[in-house]
């Protein structure tokens, strides 16, 4: 069971401040991770400069730019540096629009999923009984589909779009966070530290949230960078099968979905980077995902 | 008598990544056939390692070197680890200090102990199986055929020794190293393992190197001693030498630590006495 | 060990109740009346909804309606497509065969390649090679796979001309199914070329869908087995003198495996989500283009047959998983 360092809830600045130095430390040895945070935070400041950025609006169609392709390829030219697609829209700016889809698609679905599995897992572990057993079944209930199945489901209720993929994805995500919320809590609880806070008077949800959870972060940091991971495919992938983000959004999975007549015809810079966008964006974080993970498991840790 | 194990300046370090740590020094050691010799030092002293280095046992990261290292005639240096293969487990065999973590938890303990008769012996699964009886019954392992097919997990940690012990001795050995074999065992256990290594060592006339921290161990069973200290030898003597007249301050201060040779209300340790030691030095110089 | 699997059927059956409660709610939940999106009828006059509304049993108490659908669903009786007015379950049983051959084969192609790429991985810490293998399985891992499909067929099929773009088998070769696995049936038939055909058709879609169980197998067996290297009793087997081969490969892999089956059976699950954008890609006729082609049709009643029928196989195989885990594991055989 992989934990933190803290010894007390209340851990003072300074060693707040000594645990992130420590951290740091160990994460910036993994070159991989260090690379994956770079291209994250590049990515994250294109996607908030999006309109600065790129050349031409996400939705502009140039009438005699029709599928040309990218400007190293003959025939490519100087205003669509990565070409354009089937309408005339240039595709370096439907990209860099697009990584805002991405980016709040992971956002929202990691938070939902977090916030809700936090407050689940927290209960079911504090409490046992049968409240745990009525969470935990639920949560059996909700692994027994396939992620993209029961979205697609959940999509079928609620409708194509945006928001019903992002929150039946969450909500598809929420067991992994309730059983690790769980199981940290489980082995938390019976500690000195929150003993001594519940004789010193401390209330339920003080020792729940306030002594016990922050030192159960650790293994939700990093499943958190996974669903990150993981929404942003699984988003694509239904914007791809036309249930996630409508056209004529720039959605990376949708754009992929608008390009699959052009496999047969030689235009590949329609359908390959698309998808490149969405390898680099996830491949990134998987990167900073172990690279968290390798820091905060004090189990692989070497002097 | 023929030195059965002898090594010259045995030097093992491990890269680590705060530079190169030096686990030992400079050993020099020795072992005769049908001799009991006792290793002994606190944990981190470089014990258990040198007689890792003589087994080939060591991770990649350990640099091994010394001016020689032979056993019975051949050169454990420059050997083949093909050739190595086939003289350990079966002419030198080692037992160790966890045996529960030792056996391997996914094969019958059966499995385990004909795996060595098969790969060393070339015994067919009826001579094996045989043997195997014979060996656990020569442990003392009661009701061998049914034991064979238990899992470690389903044996005591004593029972568990007295398995590695009959693994050990299967090709009847020349040389049995037994690392700490009584540390993670309760203290009647101790007794009968420690019981049945001299006894084994005697039928079979092995040469047996006995690595402990337990001055009550080497009094029981050693020929000969050596005191390890910070992965050097601090003093080689007979066992009733190192007893009665303990020349290297270190080890009296292991004497000294004994329960039974306290005196007033406090137990001394050995750093207590190393301390002394190095003020009374100080004073001199 | 008998207790341990009766604990996890208990657990099961719970579950499934839980599952068939989602999948009879999933239908009153849509927008819009359940009897038309169930009988597929979008006009019809009140008496005829009357009627069709008591042949569906929708004039009952709500509890009276859960319990004939549970009874119904024990009779295999999973409702019937709006559509085709097919039995939902005899389209499964004969479009599950196509999911099935092309999940063994991913499955396969995924632990041939996974486990010895972590085993070397594992055995070469921190060389080219580790390095090598574990960056792949990263890219892998992280492989938009509908992309991926694309990206293949495009080159493979589309520019090199090496294997075809799409279904199971050459439209030359025709033959009524007997087994319904396309590798077995074309060598039944006996149609010279046809199991070459139908092997060629399964290439490119056992790729795409084995991609990221082949990345997540690669990526535990080598934890695993780093892990497992540095338990004593490897020194122990190494100790006795074995061989390499056999240390690494009966002692160390044998404890390594027991984790990476738990994540074999996880990858079912996987699988199946991916097989609904593989088989898209490559209109292959299994379940996944199924689901999607019922949810663009909106054909509701196969919708909650399937979910249902899928959750109760991946819950099958999860206790399969278990049992087998019992097995490598003498442990759990308490």
């Amino acid at each position: 069971m992989a934990q933190t360092n803290i010894q007390s809830g209340t851990s003072t600045d300074a060693s707040l401040r000594r645990q992130l130095a420590e951290f740091w430390y160990y994460f910036s040895e993994n070159r991989g991770a260090v690379l994956g945070l770079a291209v994250f935070i590049l990515l994250i400041i294109i996607a908030i400069f999006a309109p600065w950025i790129a050349p031409h609006g996400p939705a502009d169609q140039y009438r005699d730019a029709v599928l040309l392709p990218p400007i190293f390829q003959e025939g490519g030219r100087a205003g669509y540096l990565l070409g354009t697609d089937a309408v005339g829209r240039d595709i370096l700016s439907r990209l860099i629009y697009g990584a805002r889809y991405s980016l709040f698609i992971g956002i929202v679905v990691t938070c939902i999923a977090l916030v809700g599995g936090i407050f689940l897992g927290v209960i079911a572990g504090y409490f046992r009984g049968w409240v745990d057993t009525v969470i935990m079944r639920l949560m059996d209930v909700i692994l027994a589909f396939p992620s993209l199945l029961l979205a697609l489901v959940l999509v079928a209720i609620i409708g194509p779009g945006l928001t019903g993929a992002m929150i039946s994805i969450a909500l598809v995500y929420q067991p992994h966070f309730v059983r690790l919320t769980r199981a940290a809590v489980m082995a938390e609880k019976t500690r000195d530290y929150v003993v001594a806070a519940k004789v010193a008077g401390a209330g339920p949800l003080r020792l729940m949230f306030k002594t016990i959870l922050p030192n159960c972060m650790a293994p939700l940091i990093v499943q958190a960078t996974l669903s990150f991971s993981n929404a942003i495919l699984d988003a694509a992938a239904l914007g791809f099968l036309g249930y996630g983000a409508q056209p004529p959004a720039s959605e990376w999975g949708t754009m992929l979905a608008d390009a699959r007549e052009f496999i047969a015809s030689g235009q590949w810079w329609v359908v390959t980077l698309p998808g490149l966008a969405i390898l680099i964006t996830v491949l990134a974080i998987n990167l900073v995902g172990d690279g968290l993970r390798d820091a905060l498991d004090p189990k692989l840790k070497r002097s | 008598m023929s030195k059965l194990l002898e090594i010259k300046n045995l030097s093992v370090g491990f890269d680590t990544s705060s530079g190169m740590f030096m686990a030992v020094q400079g050993i020099d050691l020795s072992v005769e056939a049908r001799e009991v010799l006792a290793i002994v030092g606190e944990s981190g002293s470089g014990k258990s390692v040198a007689m890792l280095a003589v087994m080939g046992l060591l991770p990649k990261s350990a640099t091994v070197t010394a001016d020689s290292m032979t056993f019975d005639g051949h050169d454990m240096l420059t050997m083949t680890s093909k050739r190595r293969r086939e003289i350990i487990g079966r002419d030198v065999a080692m037992i160790f200090q966890e045996p529960m973590a030792s056996l391997n938890p996914c094969f019958t303990v059966g499995f385990q102990l004909e795996e060595v008769l098969r790969v060393h012996m070339k015994l067919d699964k009826k001579a094996r199986r045989a043997r195997a009886i014979e060996l656990f019954k020569q442990v003392g392992i009661p009701t061998p055929e049914e034991r064979l097919n238990s899992y470690p997990h389903q044996m005591s940690g004593g029972q568990c020794q007295r398995v590695m012990i009959a693994i050990a001795i299967a090709c009847n050995p020349k040389l049995l190293i037994a690392d700490e074999p009584t540390t993670a065992l309760d203290v009647t256990i101790q007794k009968q393992i420690l019981d049945l290594l001299v006894r084994l060592q005697a039928e079979h006339g092995m040469g047996l190197i006995m690595i402990t921290h337990d001055m009550g161990v080497v009094a029981e069973t050693a020929d000969r001693v050596i005191v390890q200290y910070k992965g050097t030898k601090m003093e080689e003597a007979d066992v009733l030498t190192l007893f009665e007249a303990p020349k290297s301050p270190y080890t009296r201060a292991l004497l000294s630590a004994l329960p039974e040779n306290a005196t007033g209300d406090r137990l001394s340790t050995v750093a207590d006495f190393m301390k002394n030691e190095a003020a009374n030095a100080g004073a001199v110089s | 060990m008998f207790r341990f699997i009766m604990g996890r059927v208990a657990v099961m059956a719970l579950t499934f109740v839980g599952v068939s409660i989602i999948a009879f709610s999933f239908i009153r939940m849509l927008p819009g009346d359940p009897v038309a999106l169930l009988s597929g009828e979008r006009v019809m006059s009140p008496e005829r909804h009357a009627v069709i509304s008591h042949d569906l049993g929708f004039d009952q108490p709500i509890i009276v309606q859960y319990f004939d659908y549970l009874w119904g669903i024990l009779h295999g009786d999973f409702g019937t497509s709006i559509v085709t007015k097919q039995p939902v379950v005899d389209q499964f049983f004969n479009l599950f065969p196509a999911t099935l051959e092309l999940s063994v084969c991913a499955i396969l192609f995924a632990v041939l390649l996974g486990i010895p790429a972590g085993v070397f991985a594992a055995i070469k810490r921190g060389s080219f090679l580790d390095q090598s293998i574990m960056g792949t399985a990263l890219i892998g891992f992280s492989m938009p796979i509908f992309w991926w499909g694309l990206l293949l067929i495009m080159l493979v099929s589309n520019t090199l001309h090496w294997t075809p773009v799409s279904g199971r088998i050459s439209l030359m070769f025709f033959f009524p199914p007997v087994t319904g696995f396309m590798l077995i049936d074309s060598l039944l038939s006996g149609q010279s070329g046809a199991f070459k055909s139908a092997f060629s058709h399964l290439i490119l879609p056992t790729i795409v869908l084995g991609t990221i169980p082949l990345a997540v197998i690669a990526r535990q067996t080598r934890s695993a087995m780093l892990e497992v290297l540095s338990e004593d009793y490897v020194r122990t087997a190494r100790a006795k003198g074995l061989s390499p081969l056999r240390v690494i490969g009966i002692h160390a892999l044998r404890n390594a495996m027991i984790p990476v089956i738990t994540t074999i059976g996880l990858q079912v699950g996987v699988m199946l989500a991916g097989a609904i954008l593989t088989e898209t890609i490559f209109s292959w006729p299994g379940i996944g283009k199924w689901l999607v082609d019922s949810v663009s049709r909106r054909d509701y009643a196969v919708i909650q047959g399937a979910l249902l029928i899928i959750a109760a196989t991946i819950m099958l195989v999860n206790l399969a998983v278990d049992l087998l885990y019992g097995l490598i594991n003498p442990r759990i055989r308490h």
